[in-house]
């Protein structure tokens, strides 16, 4: 019993961090209909950013607010230089963000070299938290409250705010919403900077137990496709029920069944999109 | 007001508008009439800036707008009711008219906020849409066809246009609703707002509109008041057919 809770709670954790990786995913294809594989890299500099900025500054908060914002501003940058000029055509769009991945997996190595590491533990949250029998590490409880505040910031900014409603409407349909006074293009690389920003955010979440490694970023993003797809392309609480689906089963499937893991990840996604092949949440 | 000259638009390699030269006059009801595929949505998008022309000239009030991205079109208070009404299924009816009753091109926004005319806002609307005020917590996808066309009009309207550029508006909807809709054309006519009104329709266009210009594969064909296009038996045959009524089906 006590195991079952503990992977339950471990399968939470994964599904906190999916959660922050593929919620950019989604809004970013949700806005500009494309399939972004820089999506791993941007994941990968957050955590790679954090990790220069907490050996110089020895300050976990510099590191954060760092990784945040300097790859907000390389997603600004890209989305600004190059993907804007090929506008509404998805395929070359995502051919360029495969080779942005390609490009920023090399810079990576050439800049911090292949060594793996682990960001260091907050210290308030280093030890762990027991309740009868269970004992489960209190930074993972952390982060599963992180991403549950930064959920529900993103539904409220989503839902009840005239920039949700703006953001909404150019995913509804971008034509109408540039007729509409909207500027589409400002929408696509505001939302391109901060889904590269929420995955700079995951990774530095993630940092303590995953850590950085050379791969790093190819290793997150099939998951991160797997919660996207499971939920619907360019639904926020898609990305919520698919992480938890993904995270839950990803981790049971581990744990009982190691050897069919793939089978076990990729398997719900099949039967999701056999039954609705837009997925839980999507649209047609 | 508005000046269209030798407009070529393409969606490819397909040639869709092959030299349009026509013209809007301030405060009053133009009409583009013709049939299914001449090109009558294709000026719409150009005009709004969708569809950018490839070559030839839009003059609004002495600015050229033929290649402004259309956000800063909408800005200089043109705005568009499309064809097909193309309500945003997730917004509610109250979001519609927020988005598009606050955000301005930037373009001309920052000297047109200032100026305080009296005009269209989101009260006046609910005014004349009494139906859309009990329904503003209601999604896109949650109303009637008839809502959303009024729906599509109040979206326009909101933004306060100098020129309204209605694409079908009669489409489908029910003649009760069709006579509404040419009353309100009136109404913003008789306050000084000047409307592009595309048709099919061509009775209601000739009975609704001040001047008419017929389209034909790409091309202005014929220019002149409703009464002397209603008189020429020729053009009314050639270019528009026999005038009917819709099927009540909405074709898309």
């Amino acid at each position: 019993m006590i195991y079952i809770i503990t992977q339950f709670l471990n399968g939470l954790f994964s599904a906190a961090l999916l959660f922050l990786i593929a919620g950019g995913l989604t809004l970013v294809f949700g806005v500009m209909r494309i399939v972004n594989i820089a999506h791993g890299s941007f994941y990968m500099l957050g955590v790679y950013v954090a990790y220069t900025v907490i050996a110089r500054t020895d300050s976990l908060l510099l590191g954060t607010i760092a990784a945040v914002l300097l790859v907000a501003a390389v997603g600004l940058a890209v989305e600004r230089l190059f993907l804007r000029r090929f506008a509404s055509r998805p395929l070359p769009q995502m051919m360029m963000t495969m080779g942005f991945a390609l490009v920023f997996r090399d810079a990576a190595f050439m800049i911090w070299g292949g060594d793996p590491f682990t960001l260091p533990y907050p210290a308030l949250l280093a030890g762990s938290v027991e309740t009868r029998d269970i004992v489960f590490p209190a930074y993972r409880l952390f982060v599963m409250l992180v991403a549950a505040v930064v959920g529900l910031l993103l539904w409220v900014l989503n839902e009840h705010t005239l920039i949700g409603a703006k953001l909404r409407a150019t995913v509804d349909d971008p034509e109408m919403a540039a007729a509409t006074g909207i500027n589409v293009a400002l929408v696509s690389g505001g939302v391109f900077a901060a889904g590269a920003a929420l995955a700079a955010f995951g990774g530095v979440m993630g940092g303590p137990i995953l850590g950085g490694y050379a791969g790093m970023d190819l290793d997150l993003l099939p998951l991160a496709f797997v919660v996207v797809i499971i939920g619907g392309m360019g639904s926020l609480k898609g990305a919520l029920v698919g992480s938890i689906a993904v995270g839950l089963i990803d981790n049971f499937g581990k744990a009982l069944v190691p050897e069919l893991s793939y089978f076990t990840l990729f398997a719900p996604m099949v039967i999701v999109l056999a039954i609705k092949p837009t997925g839980l949440y999507g649209r047609g | 007001m508005l000046n269209v000259l030798d407009l070529h638009t393409y969606y490819g390699d397909s040639h869709v508008l092959q030299g349009v030269t026509m013209h809007v006059d301030s405060g009053r009801v133009t009409a583009v009439l013709g049939r299914n595929g001449v090109g009558k949505t294709t000026l719409c998008r150009s005009l709004v800036g969708l569809t950018p022309a490839r070559a030839g000239r839009i003059v609004f009030n002495d600015t050229e707008i033929t290649r402004l991205p259309p956000h800063q079109i909408c800005g200089l208070r043109i705005s568009l009711v499309p064809q097909g009404r193309r309500i945003f299924r997730s917004l509610t009816v109250e979001e519609h008219l927020a988005i598009a009753g606050r955000t301005r091109g930037s373009l001309a926004g920052v000297s047109e906020k200032r100026e305080h005319r009296p005009g269209w806002d989101v009260r006046k609307v609910y005014d004349v849409f009494p139906r859309l005020s009990e329904r503003r917590g209601h999604r896109g996808d949650e109303l009637s066809g008839g809502e959303q066309q009024m729906l599509a009009i109040a979206r326009a309207l909101v933004a306060n246009p100098v020129l309204l550029v209605m694409d079908e508006p009669t489409e489908g909807l029910a003649p009760m609703l069709v006579a509404e809709v040419g009353k309100l054309i009136r109404r913003l006519k008789d306050e000084g707002t000047s409307i592009l009104l595309v048709e099919q329709n061509a009775s209601f266009a000739v009975k609704t509109a001040d001047y008419v210009h017929v389209m034909s594969k790409g091309r202005i064909v014929h220019s002149s008041e409703p009464a002397a296009l209603w008189a020429n038996g020729d053009i009314r045959t050639q270019f528009l057919g026999v005038p009917r009524v819709d099927p009540p089906v909405a074709r898309d």
